[in-house]
C-alpha cells in the first residue's frame, strides 16, 4: 500500500486534449494519485464537505436568484412568492438558509480539527492563513444574504453591524453613509449587499483553490502529527474518495433532517415580520454562527483610559475587539510555539483545547442572552479567555509544556498502540 | 553627453516618475466613480425636511416621526424630567453637555430616536416601555441607558442622542430638517 502511483499515458481524446492543455494529468495528480496519511480520522471528512457545501449553496443562491427581487418594497414579499409559488422553491430556499448553517457547522469542526492536530503550524501556516481569509469571507456573505428577506432581523441585523464602522476615528460616520448609501439601512443597502452577496461566493470558491493548492504543496497533516513518507500514504482515490462520499452522504441526513424537518430552527421567528425602520425587535440575536463574536462585541461596555483620558471608547473597544478576535487567528502559527503539532502527544494543550471549545460554545450562549444581568459579565470572562488563550496560554505552553514522546512514523502507533519504545522523549526547547 | 555624465539616468527616472504618477492619477480617477457611486444618490438627498404637529402630545408622552428613514423622538417632557435633566452635573457626563444646549423649549424633547452604539430604536417613547435607570430612554440592543435629556448616562454607547437641526413654526408645529 503506497502511493507512488505513476501518471498514466493519456490516449484518444482525453491525450489530445492534455498534450495541449495538461488538465487531465493535473486533474488525476491532485484527485486521483494524491499521496494522503493512510491514518486520518473523520475530522478530515470536512474539508471536502466545506467544499461540496459551497457548490450547494451556490447553486441553490444562482437558482433563487432567479426569483428573488432586490428591492425594499418586493424583497419580503418575493421570498414568500419564493416559498408559495415558485416550484420547489420552499426546497430551495430552506436548502440556501440551512445550508448557511450547515456550511458554518463544518467549518468550524475543520477549524477546531485544525486547532487540536496543530495543522497551521510550518510548513502549513498559509494554508491555514487562506483559511482565516476564507473564513472573513463567508461572515461577510452569510452576513450580507441574511439581509436579503428583508424581515425585521434582516434590517436591524444590518443596521447594528453597519454602524460597526461608525466607531472608526474621524471617518467613521461617512464611511457608514457611504456603506448605506443613504441615511439608514435602506433600498440602497439592499441593492448592494445583493450584488455583493452574489460576488462573494466566487472569491470563496477561488480562495478554496488556492487553500486546495497550499494544502496539496506540502499534503494533509495527521492525527499523528508528525511528517511522514510516501510509504505511510495511500492515493486519494478510491481511499479518500469513498470516505469522503461516505462522509457526504451522512452530513446529507443531518442537513436533510433540518431542511425537511425543521427548516426555521436556526432561523428567527421576528425574520418573518417585514422590515420596520421605527421598531426595534426587543432582543436583536444574529444567527448561531455569529453569537460568540457578538458576545465579544458586547463585552465591552466600558472605555479603556489613561490619566482620565478615554482612548478607546466602548464601542471601539468592542468592534477592535470582535475584528481582533479573527486577526488573532492569522497569527496563531507564530503564537503557538510548541513543535508539536498533534494534541495527542501534547497533554496540557489536549485540556486548554477543549477549555477553548468550551468558552466558544459558553460564548455563543451568553451572546444569544439579553444585555442584562449577570450576562455582561459572562461575556467579559468569555472574551478574556478567548484572547488569553492565544495571547499567553499557547505561547508559555510551547515553553513549559513537557509533552510526550512522538513516534517516528504512522505505523508505530497504528501496529502496537501508543506505547513507543524507540523513540525518546523529547520536551520542546 | 559628458556634461551629464555622473547622473546621465535623470532623464529616464524623470519619465519613469512622471509615467507612474500618471498611471497612479489615471487609475484613482477612474476608481473615484467607482467609489462614489456608493455614496447617497441625489433622491436620497432630497429628502428635505418633515413637518411635525405637536399639538395633540400631551405632557409626559412622546411620538416617532420618520425622518430620512430614522425615527424622530419628540416628547413633551413633564416639569419633573426637565428638573431632572438640568440638575444633572455635566463634568459627570460621558457625552458632556448642558440640557439648555439640546433644547429649544425645555418642555419639548426632539432627538434622532437612534442609539449611538449601533443604530437600534431604544424603547421609552411609548407608555410601558421601560425607560432605563435614569428615565429616559433604554436600547435594548446592548443596553444602553439615556436619561431624560436623551445623554448617555449607562452602557457602550459613546454619544448622546443626536439633535437634529430643527426649528419652531409655530407653538405646535415643528419643522425638522
Amino acid at each position: 500500500m503506497s502511493a507512488d502511483t505513476p501518471t498514466p499515458e493519456f490516449k484518444g481524446v482525453l491525450g489530445w486534449i492534455d498534450y495541449r492543455l495538461p488538465l487531465v494529468t493535473w486533474g488525476y495528480k491532485e484527485l486521483v494519485a494524491y499521496p494522503t496519511p493512510k491514518n486520518l480520522n473523520y475530522f478530515w471528512n470536512f474539508g471536502s464537505l466545506a467544499g461540496i457545501v459551497l457548490v450547494i449553496q451556490i447553486v441553490t443562491g444562482i437558482v433563487l436568484a432567479m426569483h428573488y427581487v432586490p428591492h425594499a418594497d418586493y424583497a419580503f414579499a418575493s421570498v414568500e412568492h419564493i416559498m408559495r409559488n415558485v416550484n420547489y422553491g420552499w426546497l430551495l430556499r430552506y436548502g440556501h438558509a440551512v445550508g448557511a448553517s450547515m456550511f458554518f457547522i463544518v467549518v468550524y469542526v475543520h477549524m477546531f480539527r485544525g486547532l487540536y492536530y496543530g495543522s497551521y503550524k510550518a510548513p502549513r501556516e498559509l494554508l491555514w492563513m487562506i483559511g482565516v481569509v476564507i473564513l472573513l469571507l463567508m461572515m461577510a456573505t452569510a452576513f450580507m444574504g441574511y439581509v436579503l428577506p428583508w424581515g425585521q432581523m434582516s434590517f436591524w441585523g444590518a443596521t447594528v453591524i453597519t454602524n460597526l464602522f461608525s466607531a472608526v476615528p474621524v471617518v467613521g460616520p461617512s464611511l457608514v453613509t457611504w456603506l448605506w448609501g443613504g441615511f439608514s439601512v435602506d433600498n440602497a443597502t439592499l441593492q448592494r449587499f445583493f450584488s455583493l452577496h452574489y460576488l462573494l461566493p466566487f472569491t470563496i470558491a477561488a480562495m478554496a483553490f488556492l487553500h486546495i493548492l497550499a494544502l496539496h504543496q506540502h499534503g494533509s497533516n495527521n492525527p499523528v502529527g508528525i511528517d511522514i513518507t510516501k510509504k505511510d500514504k495511500v492515493p486519494f482515490h478510491p481511499y479518500y474518495t469513498v470516505k469522503d462520499v461516505f462522509g457526504l452522504f451522512v452530513f446529507l441526513l443531518f442537513m436533510g433532517a433540518f431542511v425537511f424537518y425543521g427548516p426555521n430552527v436556526l432561523g428567527h421567528p421576528d425574520n418573518y415580520i417585514p422590515a420596520d425602520p421605527l421598531v426595534t425587535p426587543a432582543h436583536i440575536v444574529p444567527e448561531w454562527y455569529f453569537l460568540p463574536f457578538y458576545a465579544i462585541l458586547r463585552a465591552f461596555d466600558f472605555d479603556i483610559g489613561l490619566f482620565g483620558f478615554t482612548l478607546i471608547d466602548a464601542k471601539l473597544g468592542g468592534v477592535l475587539a470582535m475584528f481582533g478576535s479573527i486577526v488573532v487567528l492569522f497569527f496563531l502559527p507564530w503564537l503557538d510555539t510548541s513543535k508539536v503539532r498533534s494534541s495527542n502527544y501534547r497533554p496540557l494543550h489536549f485540556w486548554f483545547f477543549w477549555l477553548f471549545v468550551a468558552n466558544a460554545v459558553f460564548l455563543g450562549y451568553v451572546g444569544a442572552m439579553p444585555a442584562e444581568g449577570i450576562w455582561p459579565t459572562a461575556a467579559k470572562i468569555g472574551t478574556f479567555w478567548y484572547f488569553a488563550h492565544f495571547l499567553v496560554v499557547l505561547p508559555l505552553l510551547g515553553r513549559f509544556e513537557r509533552t510526550r514522546p512522538v513516534p517516528e512514523s504512522i505505523n508505530k502507533p497504528v501496529l502496537s498502540g501508543q506505547t513507543v519504545t524507540g523513540a525518546q522523549a523529547q520536551p520542546a526547547e | 553627453m559628458a556634461t551629464e555624465a555622473p547622473d546621465s539616468g535623470t532623464r529616464r527616472d524623470f519619465l519613469n516618475i512622471a509615467g507612474w504618477t500618471g498611471l497612479g492619477l489615471g487609475a484613482a480617477a477612474f476608481a473615484w466613480p467607482l467609489i462614489d457611486q456608493m455614496n447617497p444618490s441625489a433622491d436620497v438627498l432630497a429628502l428635505a425636511t418633515v413637518r411635525i404637529d405637536v399639538a395633540t402630545v400631551d405632557e409626559g408622552m412622546a411620538i416617532s416621526v420618520l425622518w430620512r428613514g430614522k425615527p424622530v423622538f419628540v416628547r413633551h417632557r413633564t416639569p419633573t424630567e426637565i428638573e431632572e435633566a438640568e440638575g444633572v452635573d455635566v463634568a459627570e457626563l460621558r457625552d458632556p453637555q448642558t440640557d439648555a444646549e439640546r433644547v429649544i423649549q425645555p418642555q419639548w424633547l426632539v432627538q434622532v430616536g437612534i442609539c449611538t452604539h449601533l443604530g437600534c430604536v431604544p424603547l421609552g417613547n411609548k407608555p410601558g416601555e421601560p425607560k432605563g435607570d435614569y428615565g429616559g430612554w433604554f436600547c435594548p440592543c446592548h443596553g444602553s441607558h439615556y436619561d431624560t435629556s436623551g445623554r448617555i448616562r449607562k452602557g457602550p454607547a459613546p454619544r448622546n442622542l443626536e439633535v437634529p437641526a430643527y426649528e419652531f413654526l409655530s407653538d405646535t408645529e415643528i419643522s425638522v430638517g
